[in-house]
């Protein structure tokens, strides 16, 4: 299959035999970034070593909830090594706005060292500098605090009916959307319809767990002027937010992040740790290094997704969808980065579908836990929620999970048409995905083997789920801009470009010097770009939303294109022709029809840098274009997925034998790079349903600190994925559509739909993540043990 | 704290070091050798970023005390291509299959599969998928790498 689409707008990139164009875009290229990462020669923050540098470690509370009486630091001073201590006394002279992503202030109060309490174990009470990493430590865990103790709020129950977390509010309610009370009318569709379906689910806590935990080096330059080094997601967000939050210039802050191991969400934007070392550099006058370790990242980096939600969904007698409820809460901990009820959930529940009437209520509660951050698809709740109830109608009404997604499914016959929240759809291909994936897998065969299966006491399961997502979102969130590419024919000939886009491993040193190359027409091998430094290109909050190849390649072709435009200008002036008869391959300049007038694209660029006499009239020197790409506000991406697992009777294992997904990213700039963030993203997804769980105590003490607790999928838990791509041109520049997050999204109900249809003859299977073995062990052997159905469920691991 | 002078040869070169005796093989290549190639991912053993050759054999360093690898001969990532900058037949293989996005758990990935591969050994494809169970990457779902495991199962592999 072509991965670049037949028809396309305007301005996709085609193979175009004059040009070249096309050479790179759709192909598999090798990428840039991997030869320095594989050679052990990349540059993570643990990696810099800056004069002078001295190091930190925190002092944690051990309490989920309480008041500080005294904090005792004399041990901790005394310690050879250790330069000084600090508590937030010692730093509130900086007054810190702790912003959210959208840089707007927290309704509760939020310092980078505990004021005066604690609202969560691991939260940072206090910070030692010293020597060395070893020695911070040996200081740290000499620092004596004493507290007096209160019966924490941990989980969303407890929140409902505990005191406040934060002194001065009236309740745990962080956020809230929606109708309290359903809409009488809505309630009265639901409860005469012929079919009517209460789903629940419980998703658990998840910690986002990049191999690279979060760290930073902070330097001091001058009075004012500050240096990050620090793991993020976009340096050009770091320097606005922490400019923001501590008053200074943004011109005074320089970010790098050169490579990065991973973010998923946690490291959008600084936090508690890495405000407390820059504070603690600019009081103590030396460069300091913090790194986060394995521990400390579990236990006290943000985490995501914890949520509960209860669906009701009406059909007809057919099938079709009437009308639905949500009623959403998750935990947003004590310091969220962002104080959310999820709204998006709600937004996209239903988008993919024909459903006439959606009710909600969405809340966010404050519990004493570790505060929430983004997650890969942060909304993920409405596919998996939406989905697997999808498969509890089927069974129950008695129609195949297929046909009901049939009869429901918005198809590309049925648009432009506006989902019942608002949500405008003119290309979405959900419909159209399923039936692709469905040509590679027999179904009929299936269910046959399946029924032979169970006869010898076997459980197969079919999963399959459709979704829409949002991505390369711009316009109506303030960090969520254009991108900006700036690109430079260098006087060598060789190219230069600098993009306002971030890799935490996304490849956009790759897919963005595919796209420059194809549109000057020169050698990918001459294409260099560049990113990861506040102090080039322009802002862009990076990876954020599933947005780069969309957005930041559109950039690349528009600023490629002028860039193009300028060389054929120049070229038609210098030799005599007409800029349209001038074609760049290969990196030489050639001259329709007069082969003896090609030259090489260096003594062009030559000429524009160092000849200002030979330019045409009013030609401006130089071969260098920008262009800040503003999309349209929303590009929506559609799959569907199938797999196949065998859950043991025995053992309640589960063992996934296939595993197809269909996705429509519309221009595939690398195909290599598109499926190995849908793998990644589906890698995740398994991790949720059946290993990951961030557990807490009935006093709010984490349950996993180590990685032996907070299980990871392994190479051995992954099956190999099989991709199917749709290729619908978005209405964005090159027709890209997002891909960042799908993965994690459609993951999830895809393999729980599986789980459910295996064990579909011992009854439903509850959607209560992680479906551990002994969770489904209590389906089949029909027993509820002790805790199942409670978010609250720990210490059963396999 | 007692303090141990240690010689090893990494990367084909001699270092020597005064240690604490506390301190990790891990942080004694990153810190004291400059060898960051050696990434830092748990510090308990189940990551496998840390991991490098020692004597032969694949170690996480960040489960072996430096002064444990007195005398001994240590390759980290940055030692694995040839003098001239081509890459290790596992580097290339990794390359070739997209075996990697951010990288971070890479070097880990990469010296398992040289040390056992290394020396004309040849693998199985099941030996070197169980040695892999033991690395954890977040970033790829593992597809490039057990496509790499597979290319290079049975092939001839590098000289250590």
């Amino acid at each position: 299959m072509s991965a670049v689409p037949a028809t396309a707008p305007e301005i996709v990139p085609e193979p175009d035999p004059d040009t070249g164009a096309g050479r790179y875009i759709g192909k598999r290229v090798r990428r840039k970034e991997d030869p320095r990462l594989l050679t052990g020669r990349g540059q993570f923050v643990d990696d810099i070593v800056v004069p002078g540098m001295m190091h930190v470690a925190f002092a944690r509370s051990a309490i989920a909830r309480g008041t500080i009486l005294s904090i005792n630091t004399v041990g901790a001073r005394e310690v050879p090594g250790v330069h000084a201590v600090y508590t937030q006394k010692d730093l509130a002279r900086f007054k810190v706005d702790m912003m959210n992503f959208f840089f707007v202030l927290p309704e509760v109060e939020i310092t980078p060292l505990a004021n005066g309490r604690v609202a969560h174990v691991g939260e940072p009470v206090a910070l030692v500098i010293a020597d060395s990493r070893h020695i911070a430590e040996d200081g740290a865990s000499l620092v004596e605090v004493e507290y007096a103790e209160e019966d924490p709020v941990v989980t969303i129950a407890d929140a409902r009916r505990g005191p406040p977390v934060h002194p001065g509010t009236e309740n745990n309610i962080a956020a809230q959307m929606g109708e309290e009370a359903i809409d009488e009318s809505l309630d009265a569709q639901l409860k005469r319809a012929p079919h009517l379906i209460t789903h629940k689910v419980v998703h658990q806590r998840i910690s986002q767990s990049p191999m690279e935990t979060r760290g930073i080096v902070a330097t001091r330059d001058g009075t004012e002027e500050l240096t990050l080094y620090i793991t993020c997601q976009s340096p050009h967000v770091v320097a606005r937010w922490t400019s923001l939050a501590l008053g200074l210039p943004q011109t005074a802050i320089r970010v790098i992040a050169k490579d990065v191991g991973g973010a998923f969400g946690l490291k959008n934007h600084p936090w508690k740790e890495e405000v407390a070392v820059i504070l603690a550099a600019l009081e103590f006058g030396r460069p300091l290094k913090w790194i986060e370790d394995r521990y400390e990242n579990l236990i006290a980096a943000n985490q995501a997704r914890e949520a509960e939600m209860v669906l009701k969904v009406a059909f007809d007698a057919n099938g079709k969808l009437i009308a639905s409820h949500g009623d959403y809460s998750c935990n947003n901990g004590a310091y969220p980065q962002l104080v959310d009820c999820n709204i998006a959930v709600q937004m996209f529940l239903w988008a993919a579908y024909k459903m006439p009437v959606y009710g909600f209520l969405a809340r966010g509660w404050y519990t004493n836990t570790v505060g929430l951050a983004a997650y890969r698809g942060p909304w993920a709740m409405e596919s998996l929620i939406r989905e697997t109830a999808l498969d509890v109608a089927a069974r129950r009404i008695g129609i195949d999970p297929i046909e009901i997604r049939r009869r429901n499914l918005v198809t590309l016959k049925d648009q432009p048409t506006t989902s019942c929240m608002g949500i405008p759809l003119e290309d979405i291909t959900p419909a159209e995905c399923l039936d692709k994936l469905l040509e590679n897998f027999d179904i009929a065969a299936f269910r046959q083997n399946q029924k032979a299966a169970r006869k010898k006491g076997r459980y197969l399961g079919l999963g399959i789920a459709a979704y829409v997502e949002p991505t390369g979102a711009a316009g109506s969130i303030v960090t969520m801009t254009g991108e900006l590419a700036q690109v430079h024919i260098e006087p060598t000939g060789k190219v230069t470009a600098t993009m306002s886009t971030h890799s935490q491993g996304h490849g956009t040193a790759t897919t963005m010097a595919q796209i420059i190359a194809d549109r000057l027409g020169v050698a990918y091998e001459d294409v260099t770009v560049f990113e990861g430094d506040s102090s080039r290109g322009g802002f862009s909050p990076g990876a954020a939303g599933s947005r780069q190849g969309v957005i930041a390649g559109g950039a690349a072709i528009m600023a490629g294109d002028l860039l193009a435009a300028k060389v054929k200008q120049l070229a038609g002036h210098l030799q005599g022709a007409r800029p349209e008869d001038i074609r760049i391959e290969d990196g030489m300049v050639h001259v329709e029809g007069a082969p003896e007038k090609s030259r090489s694209l260096r003594s062009i660029a030559e000429i524009a840098y160092g000849e200002p006499d030979r330019l045409p009239p009013g030609f401006e020197a130089g071969l260098e274009a920008q262009y800040r790409y503003q999309p349209p506000p929303m590009t929506l991406t559609s799959a569907a997925n199938a797999c196949v697992v065998e859950v043991d009777a025995e053992t309640g294992f589960v063992k996934i034998l296939r595993w197809i997904s269909s996705e429509d990213c519309g221009t595939a700039i690398n195909p290599a790079v598109v499926e190995g963030q849908i793998a990644g993203g589906l890698a995740q997804a398994i991790g949720m349903v059946l290993l990951e769980e961030m557990a807490f105590d009935a006093r709010g003490n984490p349950t996993a600190a180590t990685f032996k607790d907070y299980l990871l999928p392994a190479i051995s838990d992954i099956p190999d994925f099989e991709f199917v791509h749709a290729g619908t041109p978005s209405k964005s520049v090159g027709g890209m559509r997002g891909v960042g997050e799908g993965g994690a999204i459609i993951g999830p109900p895809t393999l729980v739909n599986a789980i459910a249809d295996a064990l579909a003859p011992f009854g439903e299977v509850p959607v209560n993540l992680p479906l551990t073995p002994a969770k489904l062990l209590s389906v089949i052997e029909g027993r509820t043990i002790a805790g199942a159905g409670s978010a609250k469920l720990t210490g059963e691991r396999a | 704290m007692s303090r141990h002078r240690i010689e090893m040869t990494i990367n084909s070169r001699p270092h020597a070091g005064d240690v604490e005796a506390r301190v990790s093989l891990s942080d004694f290549l990153r810190d004291d050798a400059g060898y960051t190639g050696v990434h830092i991912g748990c510090e308990h053993g189940v990551c496998g970023a840390c991991t490098v050759i020692v004597d032969g054999k694949a170690v996480r360093s960040c489960l072996m005390l430096a002064v444990q690898a007195d005398g001994a001969q240590v390759t980290t990532a940055e030692g694995l291509a040839a003098p001239d900058g081509t890459l290790h037949p596992v580097q290339q293989v990794m390359l070739d299959e997209h075996a990697l996005q951010c990288g971070f758990c890479t070097p880990g990935v990469v010296m398992t599969l040289a040390a056992l591969t290394n020396d004309d050994k040849k693998p199985s494809e099941a030996q070197l998928l169980a040695a892999l169970s033991g690395h954890i990457c977040r970033c790829t779902g593992y597809q490039g790498i057990r496509r790499a495991a597979k290319k290079l199962a049975g092939a001839a592999g590098g000289k250590s």
